[in-house]
């Protein structure tokens, strides 16, 4: 296979492996009827050749830290008021805009959740990646097309070549999909998150998108961010987890322990969540409730109103991401008792 | 019998959006405009009056500029078809000559108040804050000013004088039409690119290391400028009629230049003893604003999905 090893640029070199550092992060929106705190200190790394499942419901901050690692928050009216992201141990957060843009797309990179409205609708797919080689190569026009045209077979689009010149609406959603990918993966970013890349999708579909990205961020030693709300899509590629509510980290682990012994009644609620055939004809055991309004987080632990072990001290206490095995990172004043479970 | 199933507040993320969506806009308008018949008839006079603009002596063998005194006021007839005005003028050589300042003024005045009112539009929608608020009062301020008084204000502050060439009498016109007209563009692209900007292929753009002015070009632009060009083409029928209300005072187009707007200014007071004058360029000016506002209407209906 022709391709080139996702190597940072001269500028960028990871540190021991290490690509991604998110330290502390906050980012808070503010809106008309007062700051909504999207994120409250949260810190995970992330390596080369590594892939970090980020999981949570809608709301927990999860888009949002995509969003802040890219860089492509809407400020005003959102604002970051603590914490650093480092690239290779520069941080994003202090770098001139101009500088920061030119990492997106080389160095990071990032594909949404549905790809129809990710494409614009006016131009040939085929034209659009060949506009990142444009873009950032300053590849002249058939050169350019020729790349485009190499990506769509990578990524594995039937008739790539008479193909090039559709639109993105007459492909279908997986396919589009696919097209998202090749232009994320254009430029061989050292960093690729993807923000619930298979959610639009259909189940057999979102199986071939997920083992796609497994394939490309083993052939390019990718550090991969896989954002998602769904454990079941995870499973197979992600070697780290990283457990979001209200905006804060509550588990952290590597992905097998956290299916067999989940350490915060949070994960192990949308474990159990998840329908299994062994368990036909019994009830769903969802988690009772709403996630909290940003606006108006609960005191003490935000799982709080919904936790089916809550004490006075959980109503009291924040909870500290701490490790309570080895290994095992959970923000829970009773994670032993629920890991022992 | 009792069912112990709880009712489970589901909070699925987005649904798996399963829209019908439609080639691309300008294949689909262009596919819904050439089966209409009112496209083709108005696009065809608006190449007979560009045409006519363009190269008048294809029409006319007569010069414009020759006034015959003793055939005043002739009737028309077989050899003056429209007759000759009170100095002896050819009407039907005045009028075909008389298309090429409306059409200047309207095309140039149409081009200026869409290229300033997309500018504005798009940086104060693009960049929004304390910049759209500034341009936005702007642009309301000249909103505010009533395109006729305005007008008038304009040509008379700053009259044309005997020497004044041909270009710097229509390109007065052109500017104070400009001065006033582009506001109503400018709030459109505005309106047009808030719509457009937080489309996901816009972040997309973002996040895969667009900067500003790519992602205005490639993702906002052709995405945007539809509505703009349908106001526009109704616009420069308004244009031009505008043009003739101001020449038609006195204050527009003067000499040199010859307009459909002085004719029919020069003809009223005639209108009892020799109607023609007025006639055949008001037909003429009223065929053409006639023409555009229909070609813009057609575009509208084409590119609103909503009167299919």
């Amino acid at each position: 296979m022709n391709h080139e090893q996702a190597t940072p640029t001269a500028a960028y070199q990871p540190v021991n492996g290490r690509l991604l550092e998110v330290e502390d992060l906050h980012v808070e929106f503010h809106t008309r009827d007062g700051v909504a705190r999207a994120i409250n200190g949260v810190s995970f790394t992330l390596d080369a050749g590594e892939t970090l499942a980020i999981l949570g419901e809608s709301g927990s901050g999860k888009s949002v830290t995509a969003q802040a690692i890219m860089g492509i928050l809407d400020m005003p009216p959102a604002k970051i008021p603590a914490g650093a992201i480092r690239y290779c141990g520069q941080d994003l957060l202090t770098m001139p805009e101009e500088q920061r843009r030119k990492t997106r797309g080389p160095e990071i990179s990032m594909i949404f959740q549905d790809a129809l409205s990710s494409l614009n609708p006016v131009f040939p797919v085929g034209w659009q990646i060949a506009e990142m080689f444009r873009m950032h190569r300053g590849m002249n026009k058939s050169d350019a097309k020729e790349q485009a045209l190499r990506l769509m077979q990578r990524v594995q689009i039937p008739a790539a070549k008479e193909r090039i010149n559709s639109y993105p609406h007459q492909f279908s959603g997986g396919m589009r999909q696919r097209i998202m990918i090749a232009m994320a993966i254009a430029l061989d970013p050292a960093v690729l998150i993807a923000d619930e890349p298979t959610t639009a999708l259909d189940v057999t579909v979102q199986a071939q998108i997920m083992n796609l990205l497994h394939d490309l961020q083993e052939e390019r030693q990718m550090g991969l961010i896989l954002i998602t709300h769904d454990l079941g899509v995870v499973a197979d590629v992600a070697d780290r987890i990283a457990v979001m509510y209200a905006g804060r980290l509550v588990e952290k682990a590597d992905i097998l322990p956290i299916y067999a012994h989940p350490a915060h009644p949070y994960t192990k609620g949308l474990l159990d969540s998840i329908p299994r055939l062994d368990q036909k004809g019994q009830t769903l055991r969802a988690i009772a409730g709403l996630p909290p309004n940003l606006l108006r987080i609960p005191e003490g632990c935000a799982f709080n109103p919904r936790c089916y072990l809550a004490q006075d001290v959980c109503h009291r206490d924040l909870p500290s991401l701490r490790e309570v095995a080895p290994g095992r990172w959970s923000a829970c004043h009773f994670a032993e008792e629920v890991l022992d479970v | 019998m009792t069912d112990n199933v709880r009712t489970v507040v589901e909070t699925t993320e987005k649904e798996p959006a399963d829209k019908d969506v439609p080639r691309s806009l300008f294949s689909d308008a262009w596919r819904e405009l050439k089966h209409r018949p009112m496209f083709w008839i108005s696009l065809g006079m608006i190449l007979f009056f560009v045409v006519m603009a363009a190269v008048p002596s294809l029409f006319t063998r007569g010069d414009p500029t020759e006034a015959i005194l003793k055939l005043g006021s002739t009737p028309p007839s077989s050899s003056q078809w429209f007759g000759r005005d009170l100095q002896g003028y050819d009407i039907y050589t005045r009028t075909i000559y008389g298309a090429r300042a409306s059409i200047l003024v309207g095309v140039f005045a149409t081009l200026l108040t869409s290229a300033i009112g997309v500018v504005i539009g798009v940086i104060a929608a693009f960049y929004g804050g304390i910049l759209d608020t500034i341009m936005m009062r702007i642009t309301d301020i000249f909103f505010a000013i009533p395109f006729l008084l305005g007008g008038i204000l304009f040509m008379s502050s700053f009259p044309n004088t005997k020497d004044s060439t041909y270009f710097a009498v229509v390109g007065k016109v052109v500017l104070v039409l400009s001065i006033l007209g582009w506001p109503s563009i400018a709030r459109l692209m505005r309106g047009s690119v808030l719509q457009v900007k937080p489309n996901d292929y816009v972040q997309a753009a973002r996040a895969l290391g667009a900067s500003p002015w790519r992602v205005i070009r490639s993702h906002i632009l052709p995405n945007a400028w539809a509505p703009v060009i349908v106001v526009s083409m109704i616009n420069l029928g308004a244009f031009i009629s505008a043009e003739a209300s101001l020449s038609f005072l006195g204050i527009g187009l003067t000499y040199p230049a010859i307009s459909w707007g002085v004719a029919i200014s020069d003809a009223l007071t005639y209108i009892r003893t020799a109607p023609w004058m007025l006639l055949f360029p008001s037909l003429f000016l009223s065929l053409a604003v006639l023409a555009f506002i229909m070609l813009g209407d057609v575009i509208r209906d084409a590119f609103d999905p909503k009167t299919r």
